[in-house]
């Protein structure tokens, strides 16, 4: 064994012993943590390392450029998240979620398929537990789609990686690129993560149910984790672009309908993880530096806007636009922290995203992508919409609601700040992110060009003035109440025809599948199991009814037949059972001796 | 000493068994002294034997000095050593569980030191059908342990319990009668029993009908010891039924040494070569029958009620797994289902420990009732917890290290299509204990829904109430080794690799 000990590790040994802690020697516990993961990080060179063997397979840490950035900030937004999290007592929040923050750690870090697995699985366990720890049957219901969508994301993660591994004779964990079987399994295993559509609705069904501080560390690790693993194995895949332009437009007309702001944000999430997916798809060394980039100030910026709805819902009890706004007086140091992070998710120039985006939207048109261009030009707009106006002008502005809680506590300010004094330091100094970005390019990309500048102004202008004469005209849907997007958005007079006619539809199939597979399937199976004869006799009557004509007495004989279900259980007899015995050993013997 | 100790594996347990109702007059908890003390020492002979093989190689041990074929032969190499100590270890754990499990499941203090006495017998049976090198041999110790199996299971406190053990008593019955008339047809065409010596005679017979029929006899009947699907019939009312204690150790070793058995009829006593002299390809037949048996076992498992019968339908699934191994017919699927061998019996053998912990407390065991158990008996529960993440197949634990030997192996034997139904069934297992762990953890206890929407601080800290300490350990340990061979599973990994080339060679 070596003498590395993987960053991973220290989250997660270090969770084990957080529920045997108390008071201000937790806190003091789980802020050092994230520091002690940073030294122990910037401790070991670049490089590959043996750390431990399962099976007949050495597990790798992979130090690099690439895996470097990631490491960073998922430190960074775990020690912000904490700070946030601090007044919470109870320990199972905490511990779950370094466990969680460490997987994506181990991810970010593995060397080799199985490891890249365990940690994969860990992540989701992690978050699962964040999820119950909001005890609310919502959350819990919530909590078993997550774990039923990601366990299928899982085996088709694991029988790529058994395929590959069995092909290639080697765990190794790098550039895979879409070929052959294998990798269209790992691809669709990622995919359910990074929350690309169809396997994305998972994402905003399960964040919005989350704890107010377990929402904020949902939000960092799982997408940005599976990105993580997009750049390190797809790179320059075509089909990502496709499919990151999809991501970046799809979700803006749900988060323009959507009445519950942590919603509307989880929407937002797949619209910027649909940027990096994009840039990752091009694959040009700027368009890759632009994914990567975009992470690190995005992790910081979604935080920062969790962070902010979080507070508001800590104070108010509720994170719904119907029922908020007005609290500008009451709130004014969340307001500002919104603002920021607002700005910095619109790319703002001195923002934040506004140095990152942008080399993604430019690496586009540098490669003659027209279409990727202008849909994602949208796309950034429509960003500015829903997230850097929606947002903090239904909380704090639109109608007063009457409420007038406290302002957020310390803790928790404090944790906005420093995640907005980074993401203001970004905008302004982007050279110190660029500076560890995995490409080493030959020109320097400038964000600050007066084209550049003026461009960004006039689009953000030209959002705002699409939301203000929305607004004005009074059909800017929000302010109608809703609680399910799928149930009542036809009644609402304005709801944009392109949503009712695409997303509809499709937001009803993801629905409806959802229930299909993972409810009603193992609900049904359940039913039949409990008699399968009598199930048999109903199932053909059911389908025999028309064809006899519907007579009264048939329906009659299967709604008795129905009501005696299950009934007592015909128990398999003994001599049923010697029966098979003897079919089954006289099967043998006509195969052999034929 | 040394030397002896094939014989005095099964000698030892074997006396023990038979003062154990004799000191239980006096009190029963000298029975408990007995056969806790004498497991123990068959598990330390165990190791020994492993260690033994490992330095010397396949150790032959002949019963009173007669030269095989002659006589007796005890022979171990390295998978006897392994099954000899996954059942020595589950049986001595379940000693150590059964002395407070049996307060409740078995009340009746006079028949008590009769449990422990069958016990015995049924764990020096499981013993010697493994340390035997003789296949008549085997037949006699398998009759022991099934007779004893048979009155264990009776033992149970249900009237159910009775004709579940009767319904076993007839399939059990048939199948080692099948098991005895396959032998006997080997025993005419080759003369000999020893099993080494019969993989050196068949050769010559191979395509005779009398080899067929044989095979399909002992197939058949070990099939029924086994509970291959549809031959699970008596399974899950014998588990559902029997004493907690009875259900975990069975469940752990009884499936585990009818597979070791059936390991060695297939592959030592009928080599691989003979499966190419078959008209048909037998592989296909048990491949059909596995992949049957773990999707039907993990559905019927989803329909259950009682935890029990659910674990008892689970293990019917499981089975198939190590079915599906064995036919692959490869050295990865050997090795396979091998460490699966370990695997089943720690996760299932922790998975009833924990029921039997919480029918100690609550006298019941639907799935119903198991409602915010998590607060009260938090070390069962997390114990439960770790086993039902190992068998959903969670890296680092056990289950997965299972599931990836036997996807890879379905691969190399360009069987690929087995791979999403090994792993889509995790998720069907995944589905079932979902219910359980929703009930223990996150659902409120019974008669506290009232609490639920008032304020948290008001809420009263429910007390813990933890099974005893005898019941906790055993089940702790059990769930932990889940983990352990999952992290560390270079040691099974290694002797599995070992034996599965022995097998093969």
């Amino acid at each position: 064994m070596t003498s590395i000990f993987p960053p991973a590790l220290v989250f997660i040994l270090g969770a084990v012993l957080i529920p045997f802690l108390k008071g201000r020697v937790k806190s003091v516990y789980m802020l050092i943590l994230p520091i002690i993961a940073f030294l122990v990080l910037r401790g070991i060179p670049v490089g590959n390392y043996v750390i431990g063997q399962i099976m007949d397979k050495d597990l790798f840490l992979r130090i690099d450029k690439l895996s470097l950035v990631f490491g960073y900030v998922f430190i960074l937004a775990t020690f912000i998240g904490i700070v946030y999290a601090l007044h919470v007592k109870e320990s199972t929040e905490h511990t779950a979620a370094f466990v969680y923050a460490g997987s994506a750690l181990g991810i970010v870090f593995a060397g080799d398929l199985i490891t890249l697995f365990i940690f994969w699985e860990l992540l989701t366990i992690g978050a699962l537990v964040v999820l119950w720890s909001n005890k609310t049957k919502a959350a819990q219901r919530a909590a078993y789609r997550y774990i039923m969508v990601h366990l299928f994301g899982g085996v088709s993660l694991m029988s790529g990686i058994i395929l590959r591994v069995v092909e290639t004779g080697s765990t190794e964990f790098s550039f895979i690129g879409v070929s052959g079987l294998s990798s269209y399994l790992i691809l669709l295993g990622v995919a359910v993560n990074v929350a690309i559509p169809p396997f994305h609705s998972w994402l905003p069904d399960t964040y919005p149910e989350a704890s107010v501080t377990g929402a904020v560390f949902l939000s960092v690790f799982t997408t940005k984790a599976a990105v993580y693993v997009l750049a390190r194995a797809f790179p320059g895949a075509e089909i990502l672009i496709i499919a990151g332009v999809i991501m970046a437009v799809y979700p803006i007309f749900f988060a323009v309908l959507e009445n519950d702001l942590r919603r509307v944000l989880s929407y937002s999430l797949i619209n910027q993880v649909g940027f990096m997916v994009v840039g990752i798809g091009i694959g040009i060394p700027l368009a890759f530096n632009g994914a990567v980039a975009q992470v690190f100030v995005h992790v910081l910026f979604k935080s920062l806007l969790f962070m902010a709805v979080g507070a508001v819902l800590y104070r108010t009890g509720t994170a719904k636009a119907t029922e908020l706004g007005g609290l500008y007086k009451s709130m004014p140091i969340t307001l500002v922290f919104t603002l920021i992070g607002a700005a910095s998710i619109s790319a703002f120039p001195l923002f934040s995203a506004f140095a990152t985006k942008s080399m993604i939207i430019s690496a586009a048109g540098h490669e003659g992508m027209t279409v990727v261009y202008f849909l994602l030009l949208f796309a950034a707009a429509g960003v500015f919409h829903h997230a850097g106006i929606k947002v903090p002008f239904f909380t704090f502005f639109a109608h007063d609601s009457g409420k007038r809680p406290k302002e957020a506590p310390l803790n928790m300010l404090i944790a906005m700040g420093i995640a907005s004094v980074i993401s203001i330091g970004i905008g302004v100094y982007p050279e110190a992110l660029y500076s560890i970005l995995p490409n080493t390019v030959d020109y320097v990309y400038v964000p600050y060009t007066a084209d550049h500048v003026i461009s960004q102004l006039l689009l953000l202008f030209g959002a705002f003035t699409a939301f203000s004469f929305l607004m004005y005209t009074g059909i800017y849907p929000p302010e109608k109440r809703s609680i399910n997007i799928d149930a009542d958005w036809v009644y609402r007079k304005a709801a944009p025809a392109v949503v009712s006619l695409i997303g509809s539809p499709i937001g009803r199939i993801y629905a409806w599948f959802a229930r299909a597979v993972f409810e009603t399937l193992p609900r049904f199976l359940a039913w039949v199991t409990k008699n399968p004869l009598a199930a048999m006799k109903i199932g053909t009557d059911t389908l025999l009814l028309p064809l006899s004509g519907g007579s009264k007495e048939a329906k009659k004989s299967l709604a008795r037949e129905k009501a005696a279900y299950p009934g007592t259980v015909a128990q398999w007899s003994v001599s049923t059972a010697l029966g098979i015995a003897l079919v089954i050993f006289l099967a043998y013997l006509i195969l052999l001796f034929i | 000493m040394i030397k002896h100790l094939p014989a005095l594996l099964i000698v030892i347990p074997l006396l023990v068994a038979i003062i154990t109702p004799i000191i239980g007059r006096l009190h029963w908890v000298l029975s408990w002294y007995a056969v806790t003390i004498t497991t123990f020492i068959s598990f330390v002979i165990s190791l020994l034997l492993l260690q033994t093989v490992s330095v010397q190689g396949r150790i032959s041990y002949w019963m009173s000095g007669w030269e095989p074929p002659f006589g007796i032969e005890y022979s171990v190499d390295y998978l006897n050593a392994y099954v000899l100590i996954i059942v020595s270890f589950m049986a001595f754990a379940g000693a150590i569980y059964s002395r407070k499990n049996i307060d409740v499941e078995i009340e009746d203090e006079t028949r008590k030191p009769l449990f422990y006495t069958i016990y015995l017998l049924f764990v020096t049976g499981l013993l010697g059908m493994v340390v035997t090198g003789d296949i008549f041999n085997i037949y006699v110790l398998l009759e022991i342990a099934s007779l004893a199996g048979y009155a264990l299971i009776a033992l149970g406190k249900k009237r159910q319990a009775l004709v579940a053990a009767y319904n076993y008593l007839v399939m059990g019955t048939v199948g080692a009668t099948f098991f005895l008339l396959g032998v006997g047809y080997l025993y005419l065409m080759t003369g000999t029993l020893n099993i080494a010596d019969l993989a050196v005679r068949l050769p010559e017979f191979y395509e005779t009908k009398a080899i067929f029929t044989a095979f399909a006899f002992i197939v058949v009947g070990l099939s029924i010891k086994l509970a291959i699907f549809p031959l699970h019939f008596w399974l899950p009312n014998s588990y559902g039924y029997a004493p907690s204690v009875v259900s975990a150790v069975m469940a752990a070793t009884g499936a585990k040494v009818a597979a070791y058995v059936l390991i060695r009829v297939m592959y030592s006593v009928f080599t691989p070569a003979f499966f190419t002299h078959t008209p048909f390809n037998i592989q296909y037949i048990f491949l059909l029958l596995a992949v049957a048996a773990i999707l039907v076992g993990s559905i019927m498992a989803l329909a259950q009620t009682d935890i029990k019968k659910m674990l008892a339908y689970s293990s019917v699934g499981q089975i198939g797994y190590i079915v599906l191994g064995i036919a692959l017919m490869n050295v990865t699927g050997m090795m396979g289902s091998l460490i699966h061998l370990l695997n089943h019996a720690l996760m299932k053998g922790a998975l009833f420990f924990a029921v039997g912990a919480v029918v100690y407390r609550t006298g019941l065991c639907s799935i119903e009732n198991l409602r915010g158990l998590g607060k009260k008996m938090p070390w069962t529960m997390a114990a439960f917890t770790i086993a039902a993440l190992s068998m959903t197949g969670i890296p680092l634990t056990v289950g997965f290290i299972s599931k990836w030997y036997l996807a890879v192996a379905s691969i190399e034997s360009g069987m690929w299509w087995l791979v999403p139904i090994i792993l889509l069934s995790s998720i069907l297992t995944a589905v079932y204990f979902w219910r359980i762990l929703d009930n223990v953890w996150l659902k409120p206890a019974p008669g506290e829904e009232s609490h639920e929407h008032g304020h948290d601080s008001h809420q009263k800290p429910v007390k813990s109430n933890d099974a005893p300490l005898s019941m906790v350990i055993p089940t702790f340990t059990v769930a932990v080794l889940c983990l352990v061979f999952g992290l560390f599973a270079y040691a099974p990994v290694s002797i599995a690799e070992k034996a599965a080339l022995i097998l093969l060679k």
